[in-house]
């Protein structure tokens, strides 16, 4: 069981919740919990949501990207009140995860809110001293949508050896020499590792965008068994 | 019953449709997969069956889609938290493929193109449970669900229904496969919410 303690705004849309969860085990990043909603009557439901901070005690912190219409994300950015208890399960998944003891440079690609578990592996990068170099190409529709926005500024400065590239693909900063639209081959090249370097790749976001991420990764040489991938959600819109 | 959570109401379905406990239903077809998805040529395309004793028995894509089929219209569950119920396939009855084989195993292992293992007990793969199936209502199974060919055991998680399956190796003993050695359980039962190690 754990209770929320905190509820950090990150965009319009998303809000950072801070949870107590005592005897919490550790994680590592990229790993995720399963939240359960009951209703007074017995009804339940559950959801994945992937941890954003790197472990740290009995706290963690989960972002939650508002989905219209949602069962579970409009109640865990409004519903939910600090102090309220709420069933919490994890951590789970032991694929999807960076480790600070693995040798080889890492690619992380997220789109929206898939940025949640990859910055956790960025969070995590720096609380453990790691000079790893890291490239993350972080796809957003606008800018307002930019999760974690002042930080990855502060981090490109302050963390040695992370480079960062934006996209956009509905609408950019007025002064923003690139294109607008989907992640291309070019900009993932660009942005990204060379393939004999033998990178890690993690790859997180909606369906669709993982899918297309994924199969520029694998065309641009990219040896498939290094490509993680971790998708959201049903829809790619 | 779990903690109450203060003010949750939640949007239930129509009350006659009975979905695992945990699971939500869903009208899209969503996806899960660990890495990218393979692309696999027809013509270089095997499906090939081992016995514990290494001996062989394997098909073509012309051989695998002249055998007998079936229609298949199952709900099915993902341990990600999804059912999508009455869905359409048509493949091959795993049974079929396994008729002539000649074995005393217990356990299966599923492997995929792309390096993917899975493992289920061999009865679960009997008995109208369990088909190759490379047809998805109605058309060709697109690669990102799986095509050519997947396995499809409806009663279990999806996850052990393997995406792009290149053969079955039979074994006495089980082992974990590849979402099995990463935490998740080794049967997977959807109505006893076998989701993890320790369910
Ligand atoms: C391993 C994993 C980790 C995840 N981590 C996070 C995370 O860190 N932060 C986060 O905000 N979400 C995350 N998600 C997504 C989350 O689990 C829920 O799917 C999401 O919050 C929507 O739930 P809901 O109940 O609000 O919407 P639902 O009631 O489930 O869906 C409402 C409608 O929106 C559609 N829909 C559902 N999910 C999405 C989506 N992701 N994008 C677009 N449309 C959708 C549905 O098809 C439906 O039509 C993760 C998912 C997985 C599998």
């Amino acid at each position: 069981m754990a209770t929320l303690t905190e509820r950090r705004r990150e965009t319009d849309s998303a809000a950072t919740l801070v949870f107590d969860v005592p005897d919490w085990p550790g994680h590592l990043p990229g790993q995720h919990v399963d939240i359960k909603l009951t209703a007074e009557d017995g009804y339940s439901t559950e959801r994945s949501y992937s941890i954003a901070s790197p472990a740290e005690g009995d706290r963690i912190e989960l972002t939650i990207q508002r989905v219209h219409d949602g069962e579970v994300s409009p109640y865990l950015l409004e519903g939910l009140g600090v102090g309220d208890p709420i069933e919490i399960r994890g951590p789970i998944g032991g694929w999807f995860v960076w480790r600070d003891t693995d040798p080889d440079p890492v690619v992380l690609v997220a789109g929206g809110s898939g940025v949640v578990p990859l910055m956790a592996m960025v969070r995590a990068r720096k609380a453990a001293g790691s000079r790893i170099p890291f490239r993350l190409i972080y796809s957003v529709r606008t800018p307002e949508d930019m999760l974690y926005a002042n930080e990855l500024r502060a981090r490109v400065r302050d963390d040695m050896g992370l480079d960062i590239a934006y996209a956009y693909t509905r609408e950019a900063p007025p002064d923003w020499p690139g294109e607008v639209g989907r992640l291309k081959l070019a900009t993932v090249a660009t942005h990204g590792w060379p393939p004999d370097l033998m990178p890690a790749c993690f790859v997180c976001g909606p369906t669709g965008f993982v899918e297309a991420v994924a199969d520029i990764l694998v065309a641009q040489g990219h040896d498939p068994r290094k490509v993680k991938t971790e998708r959201f959600g049903p829809t790619g819109t | 019953m779990g903690i109450v959570s203060p003010g949750f109401f939640g949007r239930r379905g129509s009350g006659d449709t009975k979905l695992p406990p945990g699971q939500y239903l869903t009208h899209d077809f969503p996806v899960l997969s660990a890495g990218p998805t393979p692309r696999i040529d027809l013509d270089s395309w095997q499906f090939v069956v081992t016995t514990e004793i290494g001996q062989r028995k394997q098909w073509s894509w012309q051989e695998l889609t002249s055998l007998p089929s079936e229609d298949i219209t199952k709900d099915i569950h993902c341990v990600t938290k999804w059912s999508k119920l009455g869905t359409h396939w048509k493949g091959v009855p795993v049974e079929t493929l396994l008729a002539d084989v000649e074995t005393a195993a217990d356990y299966v292992m599923a492997h995929s193109y792309g390096g993917y293992t899975t493992n289920l007990p061999l009865e679960d793969l009997l008995n109208g449970q369990a088909w190759i199936a490379y047809q998805y209502d109605g058309a060709p199974l697109p690669p990102e669900h799986g095509g050519p060919a997947r396995l499809l055991v409806p009663h279990l998680y999806f996850w052990k229904s393997a995406k792009w399956v290149r053969g079955l190796e039979l074994m006495l003993a089980d082992e974990p496969g590849f979402w099995e050695t990463a935490g998740y359980h080794d049967y997977g039962d959807p109505w006893r919410e076998q989701r993890y190690q320790g369910d």
